[in-house]
């Protein structure tokens, strides 16, 4: 019974979310539900002020809701798996399914299919995975899924590096940040420009039924697109960028504001798409420089000296570059002339 | 019911009669009329209550039988070669997961350099992978052992990979009985899995386990393949039975009860082996064969039993262990450690090289006179091999003869 739930009193100070309390009963968050399904349960492994974990979290509770809990997960290898199932101890509460790395969206298809063959086709479908499990070792699986449009809801947790082995680069790591194998040395310190996978754009390509973005900084928004992606059959892929303290050297405090930020600078841009076309994208409220973004992160230490003032103009210029055409692209500033 | 049957189709029967739930694979060749057939069979709705799925690699194939097989639907997919070293980690996988997927594997060389015809390196890759590994001598053979590995899969909760080989028994028509529906239905009953992904009864598969619990996972995962030994026959008893054919059990002796000299091989080549044999015997030689059906879990028991008054023994094998020998011959001999018989390996037909009985028999000859010796490549053009030696000598540049010579 909704009118159970326990009474929400928190409310956020200086931030732009929308208090859980300010929404209607019906439309309230799958999280302020004492019922919630609790997928990843607590008592897990993950760094403090994990982007990831409270990504799944929301994300798959927020599933469960919308699938009446008949729900599997399929997840890759990475740092979900691993933070989440040290035998013999388990932190989901849904039927979970981890086989390898590159292999997600190809088991996931595989569930889906038996699913169907047994006649429980009720029982729905979702794939999660980092960015190194969904653009580079698993994409040749996820592309798989996409054109074949399989049932399935694939979820890439992406915060932009293969944190799990100690912060190496993968192809969503940004232009100059530091990793472990881009380091912040020589004549042009940290990941290269010009190379990368926008994985969002590359499903859209497949022209599926549904691809959309979130961040952790809102979670409303992301339960509201998880909601959306399960009431659709097909391939559908969802990209929620997640902040790694451990991999982008930023205080565990400091996720959410980072996760808000990379959304109100325009480097992350929060849209949805329908069969290849884009449907809605979020406004930026506060439109920020993307310097506000960078300087909290060590592995774009390079960038600025100790006092935060920027050392290397033309590389913070150049992310804005890219900020700008993603806010012309998704038309992120509604008021901005074109 | 008795049919003129190509060898990919006959399979493609066995396991259509298997009523699997899932089948998915990768163009492979020679493995490729096997799934097409099986697509077919699918579309045009002869299968009930079966998903065809075409994947987009062998890694995709394994990954899919996996997901299916984990949410208790029978799983099945077939390939050769590179594929399956392509789809290896998933294959390995699959048998950790303890997931009763169902493989065949249309055997055939690995690259470099390319090659498409037979022999048996693809299998021997996997040897170790936790997978019970068949080996069909004829097409008969690997339709019975198709509907045995069914049962014996899910029996034991272990993938069951069934090794034809390539071209030499996928591609050929001859009189194969396939058995009737409700026959297999018996001996084949409804997968009742030993987990399942269930949301109304959730479990965690696939978690990680540390130094504290592998080698037990790992030790129990041993017993669980060795008591495919005792399964296994009691399978071939139970369905030879029904189709009233010799059981297709872990090995098949021919004429080797007494024989001094005993040939042990797996695969197509047992039926060029036992006409040398046969030839041999008229001469006198005191030869026999042995044909090991079941390659993993190894029949060590059964080896030593028949191999018992062997005091030479002659592994041919298709496939070698670079940079040490026989494979199979390395088996046998850890057979047959406390006793003092002499194995010699013959490593014939790589790539597809036909093994001709004359050279075998020239072999045999040898062994049985005592100047065989430890190791032979069988029909090798030491003229060919002992010019490229030669020229190495003088030259690291691996540019052809020909083109040497027109250079020249």
């Amino acid at each position: 019974m909704l009118s159970e739930r326990t009474p929400v009193r928190f409310y956020q100070v200086g931030s732009f979310a929308v208090g859980n309390r300010l929404v209607e009963l019906e439309r309230r968050s799958a999280q302020s539900d004492p019922r919630r399904a609790n997928s990843l349960s607590s008592g897990h492994r993950a760094c403090a002020g994990c982007g990831e974990a409270l990504g799944a979290r929301y994300a798959l509770d927020a599933a469960m809701r919308a699938t009446r809990g008949q729900l599997i997960c399929v997840n890759s290898t990475g740092c979900l798996e691993v933070f989440s199932t040290p035998y013999p101890e388990t932190s989901w509460r849904v039927a979970w399914l981890h086989s390898l790395f590159a292999n997600a969206a190809s088991v996931a298809t595989g569930v889906a299919a038996g699913l169907r063959a047994t006649g429980r086709d009720v029982v729905r479908v979702v794939a999660q995975g980092g960015d190194g499990g969904t653009a580079d070792i698993g994409f040749g699986a996820l592309s798989g899924m996409f054109e074949r449009n399989d049932d399935v809801l694939f979820i890439c947790y992406d915060n932009q590096g293969y944190m799990n082995t100690g912060v190496q680069r993968s192809s969503t790591t940004p232009g100059a940040a530091r990793t472990a194998t881009t380091q912040a040395v020589g004549p042009q310190p940290g990941n290269a420009f010009g190379q990368g996978k926008d994985v969002a754009r590359l499903a859209m390509a497949h022209e599926i039924p549904y691809v959309a973005t979130a961040t952790v900084a809102d979670l409303f928004d992301l339960e509201s697109k998880v909601e959306r992606a399960m009431s659709l059959h097909g391939a559908r892929y969802l990209h929620v960028l997640v902040p790694c303290p451990l991999g982008w050297g930023t205080l565990s405090k400091d996720t959410i504001a980072l996760a808000r930020l990379a959304h109100e600078t325009g480097i992350f841009p929060v849209f949805e798409a329908e069969y290849g076309e884009v449907t809605s994208s979020v406004p930026l409220r506060h439109r920020t420089a993307v310097e506000e973004y960078l300087r909290p992160q060590k592995r774009f230490a390079h960038l600025f000296d100790k006092s935060g003032a920027v050392t290397s103009p033309d590389v913070v210029a150049r992310i804005q570059a890219l900020a700008d055409r993603n806010i012309r692209r998704y038309s992120l500033v509604p008021d901005e002339d074109q | 019911m008795q049919r003129q049957i190509e060898g990919s189709l006959a399979i493609a029967e066995a396991v259509a009669l298997c009523r699997p739930q899932v089948v998915c694979a990768y163009p492979i060749s020679p493995q490729t009329h096997i799934i097409e057939a099986l697509g077919a069979m699918v579309k045009e709705g002869a299968l009930d209550n079966c998903e065809f799925v075409n994947v987009d690699s062998e890694m995709a194939a394994m990954s899919v039988a996996i997901g299916a097989s984990a949410v208790g639907a029978r799983s099945y997919t077939a390939t050769a070669s590179q594929g399956l070293l392509y789809m290896i980690e998933a294959v390995y996988n699959a048998a950790g997961l303890g997931l009763p997927v169902v493989m065949t594997l249309a055997n055939r060389a690995i690259g470099a350099p390319i090659n498409i015809w037979n022999d048996h390196t693809d299998a021997m890759a996997v040897r170790d992978a936790g997978w019970i590994q068949l080996f069909a001598e004829t097409n008969q053979e690997a339709v019975d052992l198709h509907v045995l590995a069914f049962a014996l899969a899910e029996e034991l909760s272990v993938p069951v990979m069934v090794c034809v080989d390539g071209f030499i028994l996928t591609h050929s028509i001859e009189r194969v009985d396939l058995p009737d529906q409700d026959v297999v239905d018996r001996l084949v009953p409804p997968f009742a899995p030993r987990q399942v992904l269930d949301p109304n009864d959730p479990v965690s598969i696939g978690a990680m386990v540390g130094p504290e619990a592998f080698t037990e996972v790992r030790y129990l995962a041993q017993l669980r393949m060795r008591r495919a030994l005792e399964v296994i026959p009691e399978l071939a008893e139970r369905n030879a039975d029904a189709w009233h054919r010799p059981p297709t059990g872990l090995i098949h002796p021919y004429r080797s009860i007494d024989a001094t000299l005993i040939v042990v091989a797996m695969g197509s080549v047992l039926g060029t082996i036992k006409d040398v044999v046969d030839d041999l015997r008229a001469t006198g030689v005191n030869i026999g064969a042995l044909g090991i059906s079941c390659f993993r879990p190894f029949p060590v028991n059964e080896v030593r039993e028949q191999l018992r008054s062997a005091t030479r023994v002659v592994v041919v094998e298709k496939a070698f262990s670079i940079g040490n020998g026989g494979v199979l011959s390395t088996d046998i001999a850890m057979a047959l450690r406390d006793r003092r018989v002499t194995v010699h390996t013959v490593v014939a037909g790589l790539g597809g090289r036909p093994i001709w009985a004359a050279s075998l028999r020239a072999l045999f000859v040898n062994a049985a006179e005592g100047t065989l010796p430890a190791t032979v490549f069988c029909d090798l053009n030491e003229e060919l091999v002992e010019r490229e030696l030669e020229r190495m000598t003088h030259d690291r540049s691996s540019r052809s003869l020909a083109r040497r010579d027109r250079a020249e």
